[in-house]
Order: C-alpha cells, then structure tokens, then sequence
C-alpha cells in the first residue's frame, strides 16, 4: 500500500474541453486500478491555459510566475503524470510544448507519463507517438506503451475505454515498479545537471571536479608524467 | 558603499520617438552620462563590452580613460570583459595601462560572454566558455603579479619568459570581479583569489542569485581571505524614478515593453514583483533596493543599469540627478547604519591595496634595465630583480 502522487497536465483551453475529458478519464481509470490495488492516489491538476498569462514571461526570460512555480513543485514530487494535448495543424498545441520547453530537462527524469491527446480528425493519430513521445523521450521521462488518442469518432467507440484501461494499467505498474524513485536514489548522478535545475533543488557543488581544480588555479593540461618523450623530464 | 551605474553600451531605437541614435551619438552620450555620474556624487561606472551591433563598447578601455581623465573620484570599471574572447595577456596589458591612466581609479569585473557566434570570430568556441574563462583569469592572476611568467595551457599558445607591460601601478594588481548568477565554478574562482562577486541582479526573483552569494561567501571564508562578511559583494539593479510611482510608470513602460532583454515578455508589474527591478518613486526605489541588503547581506557596490532600452540621454541625465538627489544618500544613510562592523564598507581601492601590500613602505616602482637586445628572453627585466645584470661586458 502505497501513497501516489499523480499529476494531471491539460492543455486544453475551452471549458469544457475535449482534452481535458480525455485527461480526466485515464486519471478516473488510474485512480480506481490503484486503489483496487491496495494504494491511494491524490490528484494534482494543471490546467495550462491558467497559466497563459505567466507564459510569456517564462519564455522570454525564464521567469517562472507563481503558478509556474507551483506547477513545478507538483511535477518534482509527482509519481506518476498524465500530459494531454490538442493536436493543432498536425502538431501538440503550442502551449502544451511551450510548457515542457520551460521545464528544466531533469525534473521528469525516469517518471512514468501518460501521453494523450484529442484531435478533430483521425489524420492527426500519430502525433501522440511520433512528436509528444520524442519530446518525453528528451526529457527522459517514461511514457507507458499505450498512447491515447481521441478524435470525434472515438468518443463513440468503446475502443477508446479499453486503451485507457491498457494505458492506465501500464501506468500503476510502472508507478507501482518504484522505478522514478530508484533512479533518483540510485543513478541521479549518471544524467546532465546543472546549477539550480531540477526545479531548483539541483544544488550539490562538486567542489572536486575538473572545473573546480582549474577555478582553484590548477591546470586542465594533462600530466606529463607518461610522456617518455617530455624533455623536461631531462 | 559605493553606487554607480553600469550601461550595457547598447544603441537601441527610442521607442517613444521612433529615433535610433548613430553609434557617434551614443558614444558622446556616455561620456556625458558617466561625467554627470560624478556630477550628482555617484562613485561607480561600468561598462559592458560587446563584439557586434546594436552595441558600441567594444574597446573599454579606450572610454574608460577616457572618462577617468574627464573626472576626479569616479572609479571606471566593466559589466563586464569578456575574460573568454579576449587574450588574457591583452587584458593584462590593457588594463594595467587604463590603471596607470586612471591613477588607480579602476577596477574591472570578468565576464563569459553569452552570444556564441563571437566566440568563433576570435578564434574560441562558446562550448569551452567556462573552462577558458576560468583559465585565462588563472594566466592574468599571475601575468599582473609575476614579471616573468612561463606558462601552458590549454586554449593559448605556451608563454616562456614573458613579461606583461607596463608591470600594474605601483606594482599593485587592479581589483577583480567575477560576474556570474548561475555558474558555481566562477563563485569558487572569486573565492579561491579573494577577488569581488557580482550578481547583475536583474532577470530573476533575488533567492535564485542568493544561493550563489552564499556560497561565494562561504568559500572566501574557507580560502582565509577573511570571513564570510567580509567577503566583496556587489549587485545589479535597475531602476527607474519619477516624483511618484504613476508617473514612473507612464514613462518608463513604453521603454519595458520593448526592451532587447524583457521585449514583449513579461509585464511590467510582473516583473517588479517578481525580479529586483524598481520602477517609482525614490522611497519605492530606496524600500526596493533596501531589500537587497535583507536578502543578500552587506555588500560593497550597487550598479544601476539606467541607461538602456533607447531611453534618451536627457531622461538617463535627469535619473541620475534623481539618484543623486533623492536615493542614494538616503540608500547610504540607511546602508551604513544597518551595516555589521565586520563587514566592509567599500570594496578595496588602489590605495587600500598598496597600504595592505606594502604598509607606510614605498610602493615597488620597476624600472626596466637597459635594452640589452635580448630582453625578450628569460631573467629579470627589472633593475630591482635578483637576476638584474646591471650591464653587460663589453668588448
């Protein structure tokens, strides 16, 4: 029995919208899998488009405003997360990607995600698997096998219940798997940090690096002390 | 405590009027505004340096003798030069000339440098930025403070028997700031040297530099340079003042909201609220700035950026009498008072350089022995070095 934090990000922006019904479904399919499963979920939404006016700012300047800021901390100390997005002009809306561009690279690291998206023709299908999933691929978080998808035909199709049953099936085991929380304690080192990333919590200074040894007036030539040819050595 | 102002030396159109200035015209400006800068009892200016248009400052040095011979008191110094791009032997040699000039009224601070396609046009590349720069202020740490330095490394061609000229004002290095708000390497560098830190303390909320402050602070301690308050900060800031907050607001929004930097991004009060930016009154600039001191501890220099956005030199002219008048002797008074006894009040001038290094002695003047033509090579250069010949036999 476990506690998860699950984080549900929409981009939808009408009210209702299509993608955040989609979204809401699996985080309904997860919660209910979880708990038949012994454990407990809380459920933390991130409706994007309350974050449009804070958008610009963190575009142009990587200033986070305070939602922002809040919805970083629900990502960091998320288990899991469900990221759902219109697809507009064969592509995930412009919000959605902006908002994951944001991000520093190392706050998803190993994370089980739900990629979905709702689309107003079937053409658009891929865009789950061949653009969101590259962009969590980069952010070397881990997106289940089962992408959702809905455009208007699948509401009517009872397809659509059986792949986010799939889809959030994938999702507890992985949870369940401690595999997120593994890597942070086990292989945190082994991924790209820098300097206050991570959402801010990347604060560990290497004070015995390279870097370091040349700040502190050392030198990053390397030691001369195997080349037989080195006339200094006389 | 030492205020000032720091310009960027960018040419940028006035969005109100619509007139780009000429680069003849932003030049004379400066000079005007850094002039005026001692006028209304101001101690600091700074100048950036940048290799490409919209930006004029591409020699500092040049203006900032320049300037240093048009004023008194006024320390010129930079925000900053670019410690990648240029040869640190030419630094040495440039600004230990701009020392000599400016009587030992200059600092400088070092820089990285973030626009990658300069890098190449002086023959580096953005990717080694940090390690070149941490090397090249290593080779400038010893070029001012050795006459003869050998040396190798790993981005300049080796040096062997090389004496930077003119040897520093009284044989007393200029004092250096390492610029930097994300890199801790640099933070260390500052430290390692008990050199001064800077943080520009303009783009984001003040905890984000706070940890870098802090941390340059411990390590100065560690290095025995003194303790961690008496570590040499100095911060950034902008601001804009009017007699009252509304029409501070009017006039500088226009400017904001399409400035190279924040441009069409954030708003305004946005960004007042979330960054150290001051747009009001001078009791809303001095509470604003005040907070800098609660955030970051005693510090030594506070630089206004003043000067950007296309603001005509009329309006940058009429902010400095606002500083000079209505905030900085208020941000003085309230400064001091607050300020621990350990911590220092300013950040070490030449002449508190020569006292530590030399006491009530009289400071090392060199004097180069004679040409002798082989004084590219090895030995001493000097008359008061051990290895000095005084005269070579003669036949």
């Amino acid at each position: 029995m476990t506690d998860f934090r699950l984080v549900v990000v929409s981009a939808g922006v009408s009210d209702p919208s299509s993608t955040r019904l989609l979204a809401d479904r699996a985080t309904q399919r997860v919660t209910t899998l979880a708990k038949e499963r012994g454990h407990a979920v809380s459920v933390t939404t991130i409706d994007l488009r309350e974050l449009l006016q804070e958008l610009p700012a963190a575009l142009s300047s990587q200033l986070l405003g305070p939602r922002f800021a809040r919805a970083v901390d629900a990502l960091l100390a998320a288990d899991a997360v469900i990221a759902a997005a219109p697809v507009y002009k064969a592509g995930a809306s412009g919000l959605f990607t902006s908002f994951f561009q944001v991000l520093d690279n190392d706050l998803l690291i190993g994370k089980p995600v739900i990629l979905a998206a709702t689309a107003g023709t079937a053409r658009h299908a891929l865009v789950v698997d061949e653009e969101m999933r590259a962009l969590f691929a980069y952010l070397r978080a881990l997106p289940v096998p089962t992408s959702l998808f809905a455009s208007t035909e699948d509401w009517t199709d009872t397809a659509l219940a059986t792949r986010i049953d799939r889809a959030a099936r994938e999702l507890v085991l992985l949870m369940e798997s401690g595999f997120a929380r593994a890597v942070r304690d086990d292989a945190w080192g082994a991924y790209q940090h820098s300097y206050g990333s991570g959402g801010g919590t990347e604060l560990g200074i290497d004070l015995g690096s390279d870097l370091m040894r040349l700040a502190t007036g050392g030198s990053l030539r390397p030691s001369t002390d195997d080349d037989p040819f080195d006339p200094r050595k006389g | 405590m030492q205020f000032g102002i720091m310009s960027v030396s960018d040419i940028t159109r006035d969005p109100v009027s619509g007139r780009t200035p000429s680069e003849a015209e932003r030049i004379e400006n400066i000079v005007k505004i850094a002039v005026h800068a001692e006028e209304v009892g101001l101690d600091v200016f700074a100048i950036g340096e940048h290799h490409n248009p919209p930006f004029f400052s591409s020699s500092p040095t040049t203006l900032l003798a320049h300037i240093a011979a048009l004023t008194k008191t006024l320390t010129v110094t930079t925000s900053t030069t670019l410690i990648t791009t240029n040869d640190p032997v030419r630094l040495a040699e440039e600004y230990a000339m701009l020392q000599h000039l400016a009587k030992g009224r200059m600092d400088l601070m070092l820089g990285r440098g973030n626009t990658a396609p300069v890098y190449p046009w002086f023959g580096q590349d953005i990717r080694q930025g940090l390690p070149l720069a941490l090397e090249n202020y290593n080779l400038l740490h010893r070029l001012w403070r050795e006459d003869v330095v050998d040396w190798e490394g790993q981005f300049r061609t080796p040096l062997q028997g090389f004496t930077s000229t003119p040897r520093p004002l009284d044989d007393v290095p200029p004092f250096v700031w390492h610029g930097s708000i994300r890199t801790p390497e640099i933070a260390e560098q500052a430290a390692f040297y008990g050199n001064g830190y800077f943080a520009n303390n303009i783009f984001w909320p003040k905890e984000h530099y706070k940890r870098l402050i802090t941390f340059y602070r411990q390590r100065f301690e560690h290095y025995g340079h003194g303790t961690r308050k008496q570590a040499v900060v100095g911060l950034g800031g902008q601001a804009f003042i009017a007699k009252n907050s509304q029409e501070a607001h009017d006039q500088f929004r226009p400017y904001f909201d399409e400035a190279p930097v924040y441009g069409n991004g954030p708003r305004m009060e946005d960004f007042e609220e979330m960054t150290p930016l001051s747009v009001g009154s001078p009791q809303e600039v001095i509470d604003k700035t005040l907070t800098f001191r609660e955030a970051f501890g005693d510090y030594q220099r506070q630089l206004f950026l003043i000067d950007h956005a296309g603001l005509p030199v009329d309006m940058v002219l009429h902010q400095l009498d606002m500083l000079g008048e209505h905030v900085v002797p208020v941000l003085r008074e309230e400064l001091e008072s607050r300020r621990d006894p350990e911590a220092p009040s300013n950040p070490p001038s030449h002449a508190d350089l020569v006292k530590a290094k030399y006491g009530d002695a009289t400071p090392r003047q060199p004097r180069p022995n004679a040409n002798r033509g082989d004084n590219v090579t090895g030995g001493s250069p000097y008359q008061d070095s051990e290895s000095a010949v005084d005269s070579y036999p003669t036949l």
